[in-house]
């Protein structure tokens, strides 16, 4: 499917979106549906550095506990609506990255992996010596009524959180398509040769960290809005590190369905899952698949399947 | 001269808290700072040996010959965690760090949950005669139960810095990881030799996980506050000199008392941090290491 | 001799206590074909990878086409036409054999049209034709060394530096890649050739340098360094101990 194709089916399912609250009477299942495809956008954003590029990010609770303040500080002093409130959050994510990416990538990709488990402590302990933000018992976020059409603020968010993941993926796909996403994949196979064949491997890795780390942060820009409640511990919950690695390990991490595939299966699972047993049993099980698909599906459940399946040529690919 | 007292008091905890600190780094300065090996499981395993002893403790053992005794089968489990890590990478190729670091994460959150199915989320301590008793030097009041596991530390780093400078096999583990086809020209199998390596950091793991839960309660989750932190140290050290982690460890926790006492302990956790990332940006090669 | 396309001065790395390269100097003529041996750890790779940017040299210059350029980062150098194999192959895994060249095309200096035929050219020329859309991770050793030298020659190179191309290779491919070599400096291209194996650089240089321990020991033509009695020494002697 060529990417003009791709995003014309992603924006169809954006306005399929919009009669959804007509067809679907039960909010709740917004309300769970709005979980997954949040899991969909950070697995998606994880995917374009961790993925395309091959550096590992633990932190992704940072970036989007960071979306989450971000926009809910917005609403606070500016009184934005959502759309700027989610715009902020990626530049602040943006900027996150590109800074860590600054600091740390110039010498070893585990050290970056070292410095995103930091970030997370670092902004959580920001949150919690910052009055304004509620600190460590956190802050009600009441947001103003969502527009008629939706019935209720569970299907708005939803509904703003398929815009955001349909804008991640076709993101996520044009990367991969373009010269960057080849230059990115000549990177996670070795940085020398890459350098060797004119790939500029730093500036590369900062645009990966930076796009990842805007969409992260994306991601948790709704967030106050679907809870209306801001708190630390669910912000930079450990959960969401853990599921944006998993969910690309689980579907596979070199093209932009394995998140989608991951995220879906995963976070439906999990949903479904909250409901009859408990979190730490929720960890524990995604703890135990991940060992389990690093150490025997190394590619993912689509590096399964195309290991039956026939190489193809990716041909296309813009000059820089 | 409440601000001087405050500033001794909070330097005198800060170098008490720092070998504390270093004794939960040691195991990483062999993993990560010689081997290489992103052990993020490393504070899980301290958490693991802690409850290894508290159950000791509970026949009313020493936690300190509780840690020692531990050690012997986690020198074992050691072996065996390396084994499995290099069944699953080495073989194949090895050397990727995303699957590695994964790797170690996913065990880390599998040791956690395994605390909490067995032994639920309460804090666990350990009973010792000397809990609640304070030294008092002048104006200076340390309480024993951070003294006598932080005395532990400078006994631990001299032996640990004897073997693996002046022993045979201690050498042979640090010129395993510059060059392992040397090493196996010299007739020795370097898989074996990182394995004992793995195995001694493990079983420093327990005596670290003796000596912090002497100074207060752990619960299950107690190590993910010092995974930056034991990595900062590392780091901060130059990768895998011995002495080193000991005065980079001392560095952070005198850094992190001053914060406590004169800003605030919620600030605390981020110290360590922000020396971690200054270290990258500044000076990578730490500041014991030399150039690699 | 006119103005050196590639100039190198008093360049010398160490690394720790051990000193690897030099100090070194040498020119490189625009359109010459030079070999460079040297005995295991005489510091051929570490001269390479000083003139391609992978180390910044502790001491000395490099300039090239009259432009310094020892500070300039690697990817720049590779995109001012300085194009290197790897003497341990780098492949691009996750990608197929034919992906492995649009690399250097996307990236690289030119910008060539026709960019997949190009690529099926080279693939051809060095005997990967039948590899086309294999995943470089499939291929064999010694197929990798040519995927090696076939992404360096995609990047359309002004010079071309070849670490250890041929090891491993069969005399018919060696008769083989030579050829393609000999081709390319017809084109124009200066080429280095780093290799142990005697016969393919006396038979291809022009011109011949000798390095043990970071020194060069021996510099002429090849008839000239083949009987020099200092290279026998410490060269030949090994080779044959061996
Ligand atoms: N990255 C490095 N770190 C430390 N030492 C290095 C490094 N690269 C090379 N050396 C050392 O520098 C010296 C020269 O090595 P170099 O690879 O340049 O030799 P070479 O001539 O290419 O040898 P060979 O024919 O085996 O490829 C050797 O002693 C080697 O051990
Ligand atoms: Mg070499």
């Amino acid at each position: 499917m060529t990417l003009p194709r791709f995003a014309l089916v992603a924006a169809l399912l954006v306005v399929a979106g919009l009669f959804l609250p007509m067809v679907i009477p039960n909010p709740y299942y917004f309300y769970a549906g709005y979980v997954v495809l949040q899991y969909v956008v950070i697995a998606t954003g994880w995917n374009i550095l961790g993925g395309y590029a091959g550096y590992t990010n633990f932190g992704a609770s940072a970036f989007f506990g960071a979306g989450a303040y971000a926009a809910a500080f917005l609403f606070k002093a500016f009184g934005l609506p959502l759309i700027f409130q989610i715009l902020g959050a990626a530049a602040v994510g943006m900027f996150l990255g590109v800074a860590t990416g600054y600091l740390t990538l110039r010498i070893q990709g585990v050290y970056f992996a070292i410095a995103t488990v930091a970030l997370v402590i670092v902004l959580e302990t920001l949150v919690h010596n910052t009055e304004y933000l509620g600190g460590a018992s956190g802050m009600t976020h009441i947001a103003p009524p969502p527009p008629a059409w939706f019935g209720g603020q569970t299907q708005f968010v939803f509904w703003v959180m398929l815009v955001i993941a349909a804008c991640a993926v076709v993101l996520a796909r044009w990367l991969e398509l373009s010269w960057i996403g080849r230059g990115l994949r000549a990177i996670r196979a070795s940085e020398p040769a890459a350098e060797s064949c004119g790939v500029p491997t730093l500036r590369l890795k900062l645009l990966a960290c930076a796009l990842s780390g805007g969409v992260m942060a994306a991601a948790g820009a709704p967030y106050p809005t679907y809870t209306s409640y801001l708190d630390p511990v669910s912000a930079f919950s450990l959960l969401i590190g853990l599921n944006a690695l998993a969910m690309p390990l689980i579907g596979g991490t070199r093209n932009w369905k394995g998140p989608v595939i991951g995220a879906l299966l995963l976070a439906s699972v999990q949903q479904i899952a909250t409901v009859t047993i408990s979190s730490e049993f929720n960890i524990l099980a995604v703890g135990v698949v991940l060992i389990a698909f690093v150490v025997l599906a190394p590619e993912g459940l689509l590096g399964l399947k195309s290991a039956w399946a026939r190489p193809k040529l990716r041909l296309s690919g813009a000059k820089p | 001269m409440i601000v001087l007292d405050l500033a001794l008091n909070a330097v005198a905890t800060g170098i008490v808290l720092g070998s504390i600190y270093a004794l939960l780094a040691l195991g990483l300065a062999i993993t990560f700072g010689i081997l290489h090996i992103p052990n993020v499981a490393h504070p899980a395993i301290v958490i693991a040996g802690a409850y290894a002893v508290v159950v000791l403790n509970r026949f009313g053992l020493d936690p300190i010959l509780a840690g020692l005794l531990w050690s012997i089968p986690f020198y074992f489990i050691g072996l065996a965690f390396y084994e499995f890590y290099a069944r699953s990478f080495e073989s194949r190729g090895g050397g990727n760090t995303l699957q590695s670091l994964t790797l170690f994460f996913g065990i880390s959150l599998v040791i956690e949950i395994a605390l909490v199915v067995a032994y639920g989320t309460d804090l666990r301590s350990v009973r010792v005669g000397y809990v609640g008793e304070s030294l008092r030097l002048g104006t200076v009041a340390i309480p024993y139960r951070f003294l006598v596991p932080a005395l532990i530390t400078p006994v631990v780093v001299f032996l640990l810095w004897l073997y693996l400078s002046k022993t045979n096999t201690g050498l042979a583990i640090r010129a395993v990881a510059h060059d392992e086809r040397a090493v196996s020209v010299a007739g020795v199998n370097p898989t074996a030799i990182k394995r004992h390596a793995f195995g001694i950091a493990t079983a420093l793991a327990v005596i670290a996980g003796a000596a912090l839960v002497i100074t207060g309660p752990v619960d299950p989750f107690a190590g993910r506050i010092h995974i930056g932190r034991v990595f900062a140290i590392v780091v901060l050290a130059g990768m895998g000199t011995i002495p080193g982690t000991l005065a980079a460890a001392i560095i952070i926790g005198v850094a992190e008392s001053l914060v406590m006492s004169f800003a605030s302990p919620s600030w605390a956790p981020g110290v360590a941090f922000a020396i971690l990332l200054a270290t990258l940006a500044l000076r990578p090669t730490g500041l014991f290491g030399g150039v690699r | 001799m006119s103005e050196p396309l590639l100039s190198v001065r008093d360049v010398s790395k160490s690394f720790g206590a051990i000193k690897a390269l030099g100090p070194v100097g040498l020119d490189v003529a625009e359109g010459e074909r030079l070999g460079i041996i040297g005995p295991n750890g005489s510091g051929k790779t570490t001269l390479i990878n000083c003139i391609t940017g992978f180390f910044r040299p502790d001491t000395g210059t490099i300039s090239y086409k009259g432009q310094d350029i020892t500070r300039l980062p690697a990817y720049r150098r590779a995109r001012l036409g300085l194009s290197r194999s790897f003497q341990i192959p780098h492949p691009f895994t996750g990608m197929t054999v034919i992906e492995n060249l649009l690399v250097p095309m996307d990236y690289g200096a030119t910008s060539a049209r026709k960019e997949l035929e190009n690529a099926e050219e080279i693939l051809r020329s060095v005997g990967l034709a039948e590899r086309r859309d294999h995943p470089a991770e499939q291929l064999s050793q010694l197929e990798l060394r040519k995927l090696e030298l076939a992404r360096a020659l995609a990047a359309r190179p002004a010079i071309l530096i070849a670490d250890e191309a041929m090891a491993g290779l069969s005399e018919a491919e060696i008769d083989d890649i030579l050829s393609v070599l000999f081709e390319l400096n017809r084109a124009g291209v200066t080429v280095i050739m780093i290799e142990h194996i005697m016969h393919a650089v006396m038979r291809y240089s022009e011109r011949v340098i000798c390095l043990e321990t970071g020194q060069v020991i021996a510099e002429g033509s090849p008839e000239k360094i083949t009987s020099s009695p200092v290279v026998q020494k410490v060269y030949f002697g090994e080779q044959t101990a061996r």
